[in-house]
């Protein structure tokens, strides 16, 4: 489903990614750990070319996308983000978030896409904040919020930049139970996280980032049980 | 009592002389017209050529920042006087169209160079996640501007864009100089008919500060209007 070809980025003089392979399959969980400078985001940021790669390819369902004749509004769409700040719009209320990207791009109708909506909003457990905006939530709802926005475009694939990272610690739980949901439905998920109950409980398979380069990739029970690297064992040693 | 009802009847003789007598109010009512009509307008070409300057100076070529910065450069480096007098002799010397409407124009060129700043700021305040969640929904970059970005932006900015708006009003007062029987000409002209100064002029300054404090009073509404997103 995805494929990444020795993917470079730098930032200047600055590289940050040194060289990723990856394949990832339609329904895989996958979960990027590592400390943090060793370009995660900028890898979970270069997937839907928020950033784009200096170096090397990447192959959406075997399309190039980072070529200049790709379309990149429309692979966009096939890929949902939730970011680290959440990014909700401020000036419209919960619904108008949820239902503007649909509707402005013809996916959907406006009353498809209020049904569509609320129908999020019920799965996210916040169908009575449709009409208010967001400063009116807490950070849990606001991600949550954000995870509906990105559903509504009906994605293939889900990207989330370390979406508990802004969080206090009482309202992460919420967030992440949303995400388990969203990988039991199947969803192809990649995700930048630093909790580590999380990667092992939900991810198929987690990836360990040192340094601009995958140091150490495996199953949940291999990196965290028998971690091979040593950079992943003193990583781990750390967080856990 | 005797020095009151004798300043009394005094003023009002002088009220009566100045804004009565041969119909003179009638000056003043047409000079709030053209002081009204000529800020209107001014204030469209104002923030359209504002929110094109802005653009240019926003742009990643560099043509456009440099076309950007010396229109800025030239506009608020000269007095608005020699602009509209240059707009109005030279410029379109040979057009034929009314006076107002040149001289809304030398006003909204103007107005475009303080706006397209104002415009510029507020565009930069306006967090870079919130461009990149509508990137990564999909929306291609006009309408993440459009639809996101400029809504918020204008939110920020209506504060300062109203004070330039206040500005310009009071600035039309130079309309004079090309000839046109503005608010200001108009209490100039009574003064020079009737030989009183005090009270044309008074009056000049008493219809400016109504018409922008109806004005403060509109645009207060609206901004509450707009910051309805805000309350928590």
């Amino acid at each position: 489903m995805i494929r990444i070809e020795n993917l470079h980025k730098s930032f200047g003089d600055l590289e940050v990614l040194k060289g990723i392979n990856e394949h990832i399959s339609h329904g895989e969980v996958v979960v990027v750990i590592g400390p943090s400078g060793s370009g995660k985001s900028t890898f979970l940021r270069c997937l839907n070319l928020l950033e784009t790669p200096t170096d090397g390819e990447i192959y959406i369902d075997d399309e190039l996308i980072n070529s200049p004749k790709a379309d990149v509004n429309k692979i966009r769409q096939k890929m949902g983000m939730v970011f680290q700040h959440f990014n909700l719009f401020p000036h419209l209320t919960i619904m108008e978030n949820i239902t503007l990207a649909p509707v402005l791009l013809k996916k959907m109708t406006k009353p498809e896409a209020i049904k569509k909506g609320e129908e999020l909003l019920k799965k996210v457990g916040l169908s009575e904040k449709a009409d208010s905006y967001p400063a009116q939530l807490s950070g849990g709802q606001k991600q949550r919020v954000a995870i509906a926005r990105a559903l509504a475009m009906q994605p293939e694939i889900m990207l989330f930049d370390e979406p508990t990272s802004a969080l206090d610690p009482e309202m992460v739980g919420e967030v992440l139970d949303v995400m388990k949901e969203l990988a039991q439905s199947g969803m192809t998920m990649v995700v930048v996280t630093h909790e580590m109950g999380f990667a092992r409980e939900v991810g198929t398979r987690i990836l360990f980032m040192d340094d601009g380069v995958i140091a150490e990739k495996g199953t949940p029970e291999e990196i965290f049980n028998a971690p091979k690297n040593e950079r992943t064992r003193s990583f781990l040693s750390k967080v856990l | 009592m005797g020095i009151f009802s004798n300043w009394a009847a005094n003023f009002s003789a002088t009220f009566y002389k100045c804004f009565i007598k041969d119909d003179r109010y009638n000056l003043l009512l047409s000079g709030i017209g053209v002081t009204i009509k000529v800020s209107i307008l001014a204030v469209i070409i104002g923030i359209l050529i504002g929110l094109v300057i802005a653009m240019c100076n926003l742009s990643k070529r560099k043509i456009l920042n440099v076309i950007g910065k010396i229109y800025t450069d030239v506009i608020r480096g000269t007095p608005s006087v020699t602009q509209l007098m240059i707009i109005y002799f030279v410029v379109f010397a040979s057009v034929t169209w009314s006076k107002w409407i040149i001289a809304a124009i030398a006003f909204g060129i103007n107005s475009g160079a303080y706006v397209s700043e104002i415009i510029r700021a507020g565009i930069l305040s306006i967090d870079k996640g919130q461009t990149e969640a509508g990137r990564s929904l999909g929306l291609n970059g006009f309408q993440t501007m459009s639809r996101i970005v400029v809504p918020q932006a204008v939110k920020n900015i209506f504060p300062a864009l109203c004070n330039e708006f206040i500005v310009l009003i009071k600035e039309t007062a130079i309309v004079g100089y090309v000839g046109l029987m503005d608010i200001q000409k108009a209490g100039d002209f009574i003064k020079s008919a009737t030989f009183v100064a005090f009270m044309p002029l008074i009056g000049t300054a008493v219809i400016y500060f109504v018409i922008i404090k109806v004005l403060t009073i509109i645009l207060g509404y609206i901004e509450k209007a707009l910051r309805k997103s805000d309350i928590r």
